[in-house]
C-alpha cells in the first residue's frame, strides 16, 4: 500500500481542555467503523443458551468451560491460567460473560457516539475508554482474521493489489492509526 | 472487619509476617497490541509510573512475556480477568 492510496489525513483523537477527548472522523472512516463495530457486536453476542441456569446468568456466572473455537474469540477471551486447564475452565465460567458484556457495552457506547463523520465531537472520560478499549478488540478480531504476525514488512510486501485481503488490511491499518493517537491523547 | 476490644493487654508478636504472595500475574507478547497502549493500561490498572510501565512493556516486546503483578491467587484472578477486558493477552501462575 503506498501513501498516496489513503485519504488526507483529517481524523483527530484530542485532549480537550474541557476534559475528555475531541474526536474528528472523516464520512468514510465513519461508515466503516460503523460497519466494523456492528459485526464485533454479532460476534460478541452471548455465548450462553437461553435455557441455561437464569440464576448463574443473573449472578455473571455462565456455563461455558471451554475456549472458543473461533480463534477471534479465543484470543478476546483466552485462558487465564498459563499451564492448568481445570483452573482455567473455572476461572472462564466466572469472568467471560461479564467481560463479554463489557466489550459489548463499549462498542455500543461507540456506535452511540460514532455520528456521521467530518464534524467534532466532544467524548466523555469514560467514552474515550470505551472507544480505546473497542477500537483495540476490533483490531484482535480483524489480526486474527489477517494473520497478522509481528513480520508487519513482510506482511505489508505479500498483500499485492488484486489480494482479497487488501480491504481488510486498510481497514486494519486505519484502526491502528486511530487507537494510537486515542491512546496518544489519553497519555 | 471487627473491631477489637480496646483493654485487651496482649504481648506485641516481634515476628513480621511475610505476606504469601505465590501468584503471579504474566502479560504475553502479541503482533496486535500497541506499545503504547499495553504502557497505557499497565499503568492504568497498576497505578504505576509511565518509567515502570513503559519498562514492563518493553520487557513483553523484547522478551516476550513480563511478569506484571504478583499476589494471592484471589488477586491474580482479578488482575488477570482486567487485563482480558482490555484485551491484553495474560496468564496466571503459581511462582517457582
Amino acid at each position: 500500500m503506498s501513501e498516496d492510496e489513503r485519504p488526507e489525513v483529517a481524523s483527530e483523537f484530542k485532549r480537550s481542555r474541557h476534559g475528555g477527548v475531541t474526536m474528528k472522523l472523516d464520512a468514510a472512516e465513519a461508515r466503516i467503523l460503523r460497519h466494523v463495530l456492528t459485526e464485533t457486536l454479532e460476534l460478541l453476542g452471548p455465548s450462553e443458551s437461553p435455557d441455561d441456569d437464569p440464576l448463574a446468568a443473573a449472578l455473571g456466572i455462565g456455563t461455558t468451560t471451554a475456549a472458543p473455537e473461533d480463534t477471534a474469540l479465543a484470543r478476546l477471551f483466552p485462558n487465564g491460567y498459563t499451564d492448568d486447564p481445570e483452573a482455567s475452565a473455572d476461572f472462564r465460567r466466572y469472568t467471560e460473560p461479564g467481560l463479554r458484556e463489557a466489550k459489548r457495552t463499549a462498542a455500543r457506547t461507540a456506535l452511540a457516539t460514532l455520528g456521521e463523520g467530518g464534524e467534532r465531537r466532544l467524548l466523555t472520560e469514560d467514552e474515550a475508554l470505551a472507544w480505546l478499549g473497542t477500537l483495540n478488540d476490533m483490531r484482535l478480531v480483524l489480526g486474527d482474521r489477517l494473520g497478522i504476525s509481528d513480520d508487519w514488512e513482510g506482511m505489508v510486501e505479500s498483500i499485492t493489489d488484486g489480494d482479497p485481503r487488501l480491504t481488510l488490511f486498510w481497514v486494519y491499518d486505519r484502526l491502528t492509526y486511530l487507537q494510537d493517537m486515542l491512546v496518544r491523547s489519553l497519555t | 472487619m471487627s473491631v477489637a476490644p480496646a483493654e485487651v493487654d496482649e504481648p506485641v508478636v516481634e515476628d513480621v509476617v511475610v505476606p504469601d504472595k505465590p501468584w503471579v500475574t504474566i502479560v504475553w507478547n502479541d503482533p496486535v497490541n500497541l506499545m503504547s497502549y499495553v504502557a497505557f493500561v499497565l499503568q492504568k490498572h497498576f497505578k504505576y509510573s509511565s518509567e515502570k510501565a513503559n519498562a514492563l512493556m518493553l520487557d513483553v516486546h523484547h522478551k516476550g512475556k513480563a511478569v506484571v503483578s504478583n499476589g494471592t491467587r484471589e488477586e491474580m484472578e482479578r488482575d488477570v480477568e482486567a487485563m482480558h477486558g482490555y484485551g491484553l493477552w495474560a496468564t496466571m501462575q503459581h511462582d517457582e
